[in-house]
């Protein structure tokens, strides 16, 4: 018997708020974090919103020397990881030289430090791009920079599915995990707040161009006519139950399926693969469709993606027989790091008893038969099942248990006074 | 040209890859080896590239990761200058 992997520590730095509390707090709330692009100038675009984390000031967190080396995305994941870390009250010198690794995904790299040495590259000449340009663009420099900064020198790598790969990187984390490494930091922050990114985004001809903030992003919806693209992210310290409870660390909940599926090429005339994905999800998870107390949905705002993801729904759990919601129709979509925040907000859930939100969908599509919830519902729950799909056909359905050991951090004590 | 001082180089590397560790405000700095002050090879391609700029010469790379220590760096620095003028 494989011992179960848990979520022992999470560090969230989103749209919706910095930290755990803050983030769960405004989700419930329904507080949407779309607005005009602040970072650059947008009105060259035909998209305009995004959901920015702004209020991030790097030097208060980090030792100045990181700052030459690392753009907007690459210091949030490392505020996420220290975050997770303490969460977790995971030292990592106390751990074996190579016990504990990372996992993170990425949809771009360091597109804004890219866009940055491009441009000095072409305005100025070669002599005044900067030596760091030699990592700050790759995917990988999340997990070099996290895993540098704790002297993590288990097993790491980056995944790089766009959307699936935050619930891909924790999944990848888990088989390190079975493998026999203590612990692992997984999961995904991203973000390309540049004009370079932005019109790399715009190529994929799902960005919303809508004006008005509460229209932008309505997956599921009437009117449904693309996503807004956001930054931030998750991670998480994820560990071995048994090594965890020798630790003496109560935890989120559990990494209890996974599955991951690849679609057919367009035209081919077969159907897509992420009800295959959700099914194995289950299996892996031992669970049945009606174990599952919510879906934290892919929301692609895109009508034939979000018809496809309503089937698949409704194929496994029957007409509107499942509570689903899409909290990212706050934070827009944030690449890499979007399911990786829907499976912290998905673990809070699970704790708190209360599903999040889905906001400005006023009007869902009768034809999806889906129970999109749209202000905070509180049930008792036990599983949740969090979908994510790929820009390319990435297909990720990840199940994840509350229960047992299930730990109220300090952080998530303060947030109940809040609560709306 | 003003000759670069070691009180300059160190500006410069705070500029290019941020505070150092340890010794850096030391008065026998010059001896200090760069990789003792939490500057990796990184840093020190980074802060040549900017005294390139600044001063006018040329410091190619492998000597530049050989001057590991602020003395030689300013000798490396003051040798360039000098063949460049």
């Amino acid at each position: 018997m494989t011992a179960a992997t848990v979520v022992t520590g999470m560090g969230v730095l989103a749209p919706t708020g910095l930290g755990t509390t803050a983030h769960w707090s405004a989700t419930l709330r329904g507080r949407s974090a779309i607005g005009p692009i602040t970072r650059f100038d947008g009105t060259p675009y035909s998209s305009r919103l995004a959901a920015e984390i702004n209020g991030f000031v790097a030097a208060d967190h980090l030792p100045s020397r990181l700052l030459p080396q690392t753009d907007h995305m690459t210091r949030l994941a490392l505020v996420a990881a220290d975050w997770a870390l303490q969460d977790a009250a995971l030292v990592p010198a106390e751990l074996p030289e190579y016990g504990a690794g990372v996992v993170t995904a990425s949809s771009a790299g360091g597109f804004e430090f890219g866009h940055r040495e491009l441009e000095k590259l072409w305005s100025k000449g070669p002599e005044h791009v900067s030596a760091y340009q030699s990592f700050a663009w790759f995917y990988a420099v999340n997990t070099g920079q996290i895993s540098i900064r704790h002297g993590l020198r288990g097993p790491s790598g980056v995944l790089v599915t766009e959307q699936a790969g935050g619930l891909d990187a924790i999944a990848q984390a888990r088989r390190h995990l079975r493998a026999g490494i203590p612990a692992m930091i997984g999961g995904g922050v991203d973000g390309s707040p540049c004009p370079w990114g932005w019109v790399a985004q715009q190529t994929s001809g799902r960005l919303s161009v809508a004006r008005d903030p509460a229209r932008a992003y309505l997956p599921f919806g009437e009117g449904a006519a693309g996503h807004v693209p956001g930054d931030g992210g998750a991670l998480f310290v994820l560990e071995r139950a048994d090594t965890a409870a020798e630790r003496g660390v109560r935890w989120y909940g559990e990494i209890a399926g996974y599955a991951a599926t690849f679609d057919p090429p367009p035209g081919s005339g077969r159907p897509p693969t992420l009800r295959r994905a959700i099914e194995r999800a289950l299996d892996d998870a031992g669970a049945a469709p009606a174990d599952i107390g919510v879906v934290f949905a892919d929301a692609a705002g895109v009508p034939d993606l979000d018809r496809a993801e309503a089937e698949a729904l409704r194929a496994v759990f029957g007409p509107y027989g499942v509570p689903v919601t899409a909290p990212k129709t706050m934070t827009g979509r944030l690449g890499a790091g979007g399911a990786a925040l829907d499976l912290a907000t998905a673990l809070l859930a699970l704790e708190r008893g209360v599903i999040p939100p889905t906001v400005n969908v006023t009007r869902p599509v009768p034809a999806y038969e889906i129970d999109l919830v749209p202000r905070p519902r509180r049930v008792p729950l036990t599983a949740a099942l969090v979908l994510a799909r790929g820009h390319g056909g990435f297909n990720a359905a990840m199940v994840v248990r509350g229960g047992r050991g299930t730990r109220l951090p300090d952080n998530a004590r303060r947030s109940e006074t809040c609560r709306s | 040209m003003q000759e670069l001082t070691v009180t300059r180089l160190m500006e410069i590397i705070r500029e290019c890859a941020g505070e150092g560790e340890g010794l850096a405000a030391a008065d026998d700095v010059l001896n200090v080896e760069f990789s003792d002050l939490g500057y990796d090879s990184l840093a020190m391609l980074e802060t040549a590239s900017r005294i390139e700029r600044d001063y006018g010469i040329r410091l190619p790379d492998e000597q530049v990761t050989e001057a590991t220590t602020p003395r030689a760096f300013l000798t490396l620095v003051h040798d360039a200058a000098a063949e460049s003028s």
